[in-house]
């Protein structure tokens, strides 16, 4: 074979590897195919992606895989030392802390993931009809997004909560209090993306055809901005289960005996610091691996999807 | 130049007035007011309740109650407490240098540490350094500073036997007291600060050490630390500003959860306190405080701009 021949060969076989991968292209391939790469070119994003799973197990199967009522009192073992029947030890009333933060991963799970997509699809639809819509709308949207934004999270997540009121089986409202501070920052992020595609030639050929705002807006523009909406939903699910510790923590969050990262810390953590640090290291590292997690996947996701994108 | 800032100051006052108008209304919204709340519970009769609402001024109609609030605001009067029955701006007076110099040492701790630590991992990206500066990051924005609190107690009580006094000593009285006491917080604070800001110095080092300058600066034989702070971090610093700035104003009220590890009595707590009470004029006050801190951080961090990149200029 000659040089030539043999180029011509190369060419050949790359040719047919586009177009096998042209015709044989379907949404699941190319799903797996992404999932693929993103796993072998991000080692960081995968060990993330792995540290939500194992939450999301731990989580699913609280039930199955706890060793112990979470709300089991036993006055036998009272603050006892981590061991092979209490992994974690046990809190000031005997209960096994190992059951309790698997169980706590459910709530975490619950609040994160329930804050997070409202406020992220909230944020979403202010965002495009901000975009889309202009004018007076988007300048009032804008500056009431603006008020919102001059105050830390906590801040704005504690004054709902103070307004809706905390109690026993109030979670929506510990919800509610965390979907509230997300809803700016995404809409923020969802306007300047969706103001470049309002822009696009499809955007004026499908309103010059006569289709309906809402139309255009959910079916047109939504789609296109898809990208920096995941990305914002991954980021701000590690900060809705930091906020969740943080308010239940401060006693505006979830209430005893619903179990609770941030509860954990709250009561028992403190006040047997010295007798029984266990109670406030174990809650802790859970909060952190699970938010470290979160963040890993989402900045790798980032960088995958739409790498001009940052998020702090 | 003068006329521009007039006219920035100036154009703080209608934002301010936006936000204390979204507040009075919002917080009046909410069911339940001061007095309800007070007697929660118990079998007080209604005419005393309305009573005690018409001392505070509650049985007025909105509009005549911020009419009211307007006024005394221009005359720069903050009113009183709802709930102690103080003044308002001895309630925040006493708790914002705690605040502030708390803010202060956090931030000073952050950026000493997020500054070379960005630079060195951008400069080094992609090696084994960058990778242990970036996880150090990723840890910051991953634990939550009142546990990091928690835990620098628990090292100073079990490795040195220490733990830092409860009583707050003001840092005139006593700077030692005062610092160690304080040191703990800004540490913990200080921490997720110096992630988020460490990650954007990195990123935009990365960026700016691509553009054709720094390449020109290194074909002249510049000595890389030269080219690297000088040229570099100089250009880069912009964004790091903006971020540096922004959590420093959040910091004054939003250290709601460090402020009650450390059992410190700081602006935060009060806000948190005045919401649950429903302490209209306290609350009202307190966001004004917040949004005019951030306001003003906003305007200093323009102006801070122009200082760094001369070709800046306002008008």
């Amino acid at each position: 074979m000659t040089a030539s021949e043999r180029g011509a060969a190369v060419v050949r076989d790359a040719e047919a590897l586009a177009r096998k991968r042209f015709f044989e292209s379907t949404p699941r391939r190319r799903f797996l195919r992404f999932w693929g790469e993103f796993i072998r070119r991000r080692p960081l994003g995968a060990f993330g992606l792995l540290l939500m799973l194992v939450m999301i197990v731990a989580a699913l199967f609280a039930d199955r895989i706890a060793p112990y009522d979470p709300t089991a009192l036993s006055f036998k073992d009272l603050l006892a030392p981590p061991s092979p029947a209490h992994l974690f030890g046990t809190d000031n009333f005997g209960r096994d802390v190992f059951s309790r933060l698997l169980y706590g991963a459910r709530t975490a799970l619950l609040v994160g993931f329930t804050a997070s997509l409202v406020g992220c699809t909230l944020g979403l639809i202010l965002g495009i009809i901000g975009a889309y819509v202009g004018g007076k709308v988007d300048q009032l949207i804008q500056r009431l997004m603006d008020v919102l934004l001059s105050f830390p999270l906590i801040v704005i997540a504690i004054a709902v909560v103070a307004a809706l009121g905390t109690g026993e089986d109030k979670i929506g409202n510990v919800i509610a209090a965390i979907t509230v501070p997300i809803v700016p920052r995404v809409s923020r992020v969802v306007r300047s993306s969706a103001l470049a595609v309002v822009q696009m030639p499809y955007i004026e050929a499908t309103r010059s055809v006569g289709t309906r705002a809402t139309r255009i807006m959910f079916r047109h523009v939504a789609p296109n901005v898809f990208a920096p909406y995941l990305i914002m939903m991954t980021a701000f699910l590690g900060q809705a289960i930091l906020l969740e510790a943080s308010l239940s923590f401060l006693g505006l969050g979830v209430f005893e005996p619903t179990p609770s990262w941030g509860l954990m810390l709250r009561g028992a953590g403190m006040q047997f610091l010295e007798r029984a640090p266990w109670l406030a290291i174990a809650p802790g590292i859970a909060i952190s691996m699970a938010v470290f997690g979160f963040n890993l996947f989402g900045d790798s996701l980032r960088d995958a999807l739409d790498p001009r994108l940052r998020t702090a | 130049m003068r006329r521009y800032v007039v006219g920035r100051l100036l154009l703080m006052l209608p934002t301010l007035v936006g936000v204390a108008v979204i507040t009075f209304v919002v917080m009046r919204l909410v069911p339940g007011d001061i007095v309800a709340l007070r007697y929660a519970g118990s079998s007080v009769p209604q005419d005393i309740i309305d009573k005690e609402r018409a001392i505070l001024g509650l049985d007025k109609p909105m509009w005549a109650q911020f009419v009211d609030w307007m006024g005394q605001l221009a005359r720069f009067d903050l009113g009183q407490s709802l709930w102690t029955g103080h003044k308002v701006i001895d309630e925040v007076w006493t708790r914002l240098p705690l605040s502030l110099e708390l803010a202060v040492i956090a931030t000073a701790f952050a950026v000493t540490i997020a500054l070379p630590l960005g630079v060195i991992a951008a400069v080094k990206q992609d090696s084994w350094v960058d990778y242990v500066i970036r996880i150090f990051s990723v840890g910051g924005l991953a634990m939550p500073s009142f546990w990091i609190g928690i835990m620098l107690v628990l090292g100073t009580i079990t490795f040195f036997g220490w733990a830092p006094p409860l009583v707050f000593t003001s840092i005139f009285d006593d700077p030692v007291a005062n610092l160690s006491q304080m040191i703990l917080p800004a540490i913990s604070v200080g921490y997720r600060y110096s992630a988020v800001s460490m990650r954007m110095t990195r990123s935009t080092v990365l960026e700016v050490l691509r553009e054709d300058y720094v390449r020109t600066a290194r074909a002249k034989g510049l000595r890389e630390t030269i080219v690297v702070m000088r040229h570099a971090l100089r250009n880069a610093l912009l964004p790091v500003v903006t971020v540096v700035s922004l959590e420093f104003a959040f910091l004054i009220g939003g250290l709601v959860v460090t402020e009650q590890v450390f059992n410190l009595n700081g602006i935060g707590k009060l806000l948190v306190d005045a919401v649950a009470h429903r302490d209209y004029t306290l609350i009202q006050a307190l966001v004004l405080l917040l949004s005019a801190v951030f306001v003003l951080v906003n305007f200093a961090v323009d102006m801070i701009y122009m200082v760094l990149d001369p070709r800046i200029r306002y008008s």
